[in-house]
Formats: structure tokens, sequence, C-alpha cells
């Protein structure tokens, strides 16, 4: 009996230990998010208090009237939303085209093209971002939309992603609509994509969350003050407003939540693209 | 003729089918024609060439970028500070990973919220990521120097010292990249049959002993893909360096990413830019090689 409860009282420490650990950590893990929308709603007295004050004395909603008034984030918003729309909707479009022809269609030279598309995953990015530059100045498309947009308008990781899926649907229902006549066309369009919602929301929110949160590329191609994204004109802030912190994190909370709002509603798709990928966010 | 006219049809139909999968793939082939295709062997092209983009002056000069790259001091000190920051960041996130993975699939409360917490770095903008973590390495009121002053431990001038910026990225680095890592533990760990556990149990082994038996070699295949991916993307680490500290102070975080992007849209220097990155391209490869041949030599996994 004595043993039974040793046994039980050394099982409900490490179990203990084990929980205890895991949320100190995960504290750490949020205390700088947490902090980020506090000092949001502080004003300089409570930013610059020591030792930190928690809790703002009164809610300074003003921090974002002023962080709106300070840069054009209402316009930073707008180009981010449109360029991360734009090369989501254009990736869904072009990765399911390539993907239904690597996974259905049988040619010559597909093996070679499938293989050469896969080793395109393995380049860095930093090999290709200078030509790639010069190949927008020669058309002239330093500083527009057109140079944050096109260059990514295909997707090796998303062809892939979509041709593993479409390669599980099994292919009995598009032979009765050959047989009924239809084109290949069709058959993705009508019957492929309709099944292949959970990859293309995973890779819908990939592209998107790419997108939003580009900063290199964005910084390299673009100059006007107009087309800043969300991330480059927070950038450009940061060196407005070194210390002001309420301005800062207010831009901050700003340049997070769509993302953080979209990853509380479609978590699952997240663990899924990154299980696929093992690609950093 | 019967014969011939099936093969014409054949030849029809392969025909056509070539026809419709370009069609296919043209939008994906015009665009990676275009940026990546091009681009891999121009910017191989523009590494034997002084090529500044304003300019028209470009000349073919041979090895000279390459033997300049070799003997710039800077150059070196920026490939120690990458080796330095991949060193801090890789071991470290994945043993934390690790033992987040694990915990997790314990039997443990609030594992959603748990999951969530840990992820959430991953997701979020590094730009906006960069700037909360310079309010917390504010030397005066940052909320660092004040957790660390509860135990003691006096201030440091975390962004402005050239060893503590470092260790200030690399933290950072950490904490932004855990959950990704966490993930694919996790994935790893649900991948071994619980059946293993279970004999090892009968036979009457450890909790220890499960782990280095059982845990750590089904797991070989996982943490080796996690260690070369987690590498590659630490090597190329930009984003945050120029927002937490712009290379600074005296350039002691300067990585090599940033060292590109100096010489080519700062100084315009393109061909030597070029070099650069295609020194840095054929390390990584042969870095990824090295350890594909190192674990196939010691474990006999075809881990990838």
């Amino acid at each position: 009996m004595r043993k039974m409860n040793m046994y039980n009282v050394k099982r409900f420490g490490k179990s203990a230990l084990l929980h205890a650990s895991i949320y100190v950590l995960a504290f750490i893990t949020i205390v700088p998010f947490i902090w980020m929308i506090l000092t949001s709603f502080k004003d300089m007295g409570d930013i610059f208090a020591y030792p930190p004050k928690w809790l703002p004395e009164k809610i300074q909603w003003n921090n974002y009237v002023r962080a709106f008034e300070a840069a054009p984030f209402g316009r930073y918003y707008l180009n981010s939303l449109f360029v991360a729309s734009v090369v989501t909707l254009g990736q869904l479009i072009t990765c399911s085209m390539a993907a239904y022809a690597f996974a259905r269609l049988k040619f010559w030279g597909r093996d070679v093209l499938f293989y050469i598309f896969l080793g395109t995953m393995m380049i860095p990015y930093q090999v290709t971002m200078i030509p790639s530059f010069m190949v927008l100045y020669w058309l002239g498309w330093i500083d527009s939309y057109q140079a944050m947009i096109v260059p990514g308008l295909a997707s090796a990781f998303g062809t892939f992603l979509l041709r593993q899926f479409f390669m599980t649907i099994p292919r009995e229902l598009e032979e009765a609509a050959y047989i009924d006549g239809c084109s290949k066309f069709r058959v993705l369009w009508q019957i492929i994509l309709p099944l292949s919602k959970p990859a293309l929301a995973t890779l819908a929110i990939f592209t998107f969350m790419g997108t939003f949160n580009d900063f290199i590329w964005a910084l390299i191609v673009v100059n006007s003050e107009h087309l800043r994204t969300v991330q480059l004109g927070l950038a450009v802030f940061r060196d407005r407003y070194i210390t002001d912190w309420d301005l800062l994190m207010a831009g901050s909370v700003m340049a997070t939540m769509p993302i953080l709002m979209v990853f509380f509603f479609a978590q699952k798709y997240f663990i899924k693209g990154i299980t696929l990928s093992g690609i950093k966010g | 003729m019967p014969g011939s006219s099936q093969k014409q049809y054949h030849a029809k139909q392969n025909r056509r089918n070539f026809i419709t999968g370009l069609l296919f793939l043209s939008p994906t082939l015009v665009i990676f024609s275009m940026f990546i295709l091009f681009p891999v062997f121009f910017s191989f092209y523009l590494s034997f060439h002084k090529w500044n983009m304003f300019s028209s002056s470009h000349a073919f000069v041979g090895l000279a970028n390459y033997q300049r790259l070799l003997t710039d001091p800077e150059f070196w000190m920026v490939l120690k500070q990458t080796v330095m920051y991949t060193l801090g960041t890789v071991p470290l996130n994945m043993i934390i990973a690790l033992f987040l993975a694990i915990a997790l699939n314990k039997q443990i409360k609030g594992k959603r919220f748990l999951r969530t917490a840990f992820f959430t770095p991953v997701i979020i903008s590094p730009v906006a990521a960069a700037l909360i973590w310079r309010w917390i390495y504010d030397p005066n009121f940052g909320l660092l120097n004040y957790a660390t002053g509860i135990f003691g431990i006096p201030p440091v001038n975390w962004l402005n010292d050239s060893r503590a910026a470092m260790i200030a990225l690399i933290l950072m680095g950490v904490w932004k990249t855990l959950g990704v890592n966490m993930i694919l533990f996790s994935a790893g760990l649900q991948g071994i049959p619980d059946t293993y556990y279970e004999a090892a149990e009968i036979d009457g082994a450890g909790r220890w002993s499960k782990f280095w038996n059982i845990t750590v070699p089904m797991l070989t295949p996982t943490t080796f893909f996690i260690m070369i991916m987690s590498m590659i993307s630490s090597f190329q680490v930009f984003d945050i360096v120029y927002v937490l500290t712009s290379g600074g102070p005296m350039g002691s975080t300067k990585v090599m990413v940033f060292y590109i992007y100096e010489y080519a849209f700062k100084f315009f220097e393109m061909g030597y830019a070029s070099a650069v990155a295609y020194l840095f391209f054929a390390m990584l490869a042969v870095l990824t090689l090295l350890q594909v041949k190192y674990m196939r030599s010691r474990s006999g996994y075809e881990a990838l």
C-alpha cells in the first residue's frame, strides 16, 4: 500500500515538473506578443516606467490613430492585401494546372521536367535574386506592383504539393467524364479541384502568409511610398521613430493581426503545410 | 495499311498530348524561365564579370570577383558570423523542439493551447517580430534586462554590444523557428509504432532506455531532415537581422545574405555580389551533401 503511494507521488511529481517546465516555456514564448499588445496601448509614462508596468494606466487607443497619421498604414495595408491576394490566386491557378499535367497527362519529357522542378526547390533565393531584379529592371517594372507580384506567380512547392494530392484522387471519376466528352480543362476545373479543397486551402494559406510577410523582395524592388507593403512600411517606420515604442508597437500589432487571425481559424492547414514542406514560415 | 495508319494515329496522339501538357505547364514555365532558370545561369555568368547595374560597362574579369572575395577580410568575418549564428540556433532549437514534441506527445493538459503558443512566432512577420524584440532588448526599459535583473544578473546592452548582439540575434532566431521543428518532430514521433514501446516495456526497459534505444534511432530520418532544413534556413537569415541590428554594432551581426544584399542593392556591384551568392550556394550544397553521406554511412537510413 505504502509502496503504491510512493509510486503515485513520484509519478505526480514528474508530471507536475513536466507541466511546469512546458508552461514556463510557453509563457516565455508568448510574452513578446502580450508585451507588444500591452505596449501599443500605453502612454509614454507607462512605457518608460521602471520596473516595467504590465497594464496601461489608461488605454491609449490614440496610439493607433497617431500611427495612422505618422505613416499611411491604410495604404500599406491595401498594398499588402492586394499583392498577397493576387499572388495567392495566381499560384492556385498556375500550380493546379502544372500539378494536373504532372499528375495525369502523359507526354514526352514530363518526368525530366518534374525532376527539374523539384531541383529548383533546392536553389537558395540569393542566387536568383540579383538576375531577377535585373529582369524586372529590363522590363521597366522596378518600383511597381508587377515587380512584387509576377515573380511569385508560380511555385515549385505549390505544384509539388498539389500534384501529390491529385495523385490520391481515383481516376474512375475522370474517365467517366472523358467518355461524356469533357475536355481536360473541364475535368480539372469541375472534378479534380472540387475534390482538392484541403490541399488548395493549405497552399492558399501558405502563399498568402509568405507574401504578406515578405520583406526582402519588397525592400529590393520597391521605392515609392505609395507602393510600400505593411512590412516595408514598418521597417521604414522603425528608422524614423526609433524609440517611439507606442507607435512602433501599434504598427507591429497591425502588421501581425491579419495573419494571426487566419492562423487561429485555420491552424490545421498551417500544421499540414509545415509537415509537408518543412519550410520555415 | 492499317499498321501505318495506326502509327500515324499514335504519332498524332503523342504530339497532341505533348501540346496539351505544355499548355497546362505554360504559365509556370514562363515564370520559372524568367525568375529561376535564367537567373541561375545568368548569376553564374555575372560572377565572372564586373557589372555595374546602371552604367552600361560590363567587362569579363575571369576569377577576379572570386579572388577579391577570398581576400576580403569582411567576407571572412561575415562567413564566420553566419556560421556562428547557425551553430548558435540550430542545436539549441532542435533540443528544445524535441523536448516540446515529446512532452506534447504525452498526457498533458492544454495541448491545443500549448501547440498554438509555440507555433505563433513562426507565422508572424519577421519585421514585426524583430521590432518587438528590439523593444524587449532595450537596455534601459527592456523586459529582458528587467527579468534577468530579478536574478541578480547585471543589465546588458544587448543590441549595442558587439558580443551580446549575436546572442540576442540567436535567441530571437530560436524563438522564431522553434514551432516549425516542434511540429516536424511531432510528426516523426507519431510515426513510431506503439508496439515498439510496448515490447520494450515487456522486456523491462525504463524511460531512458526507451528514449535512447527506440525514440532516438527511429527519429533519425526526421532529425536529419530537420537539421539540414534548419541549417539551410539559418544560413539564409536576413529579415530579422535587418530590423533587429541592421548588421551592427560595427558589423558584428552582418551575415551572408546581408553582405550580398549590400553589394548588390546598395553598391550595385552585381558581378561581385553574384560571385558571393554562388560561392554561398556551393557551400550550402556541399554542406548538405556531406551530411547526407555521413548519415548514410552511419545509420544506413535512406533519409533523403
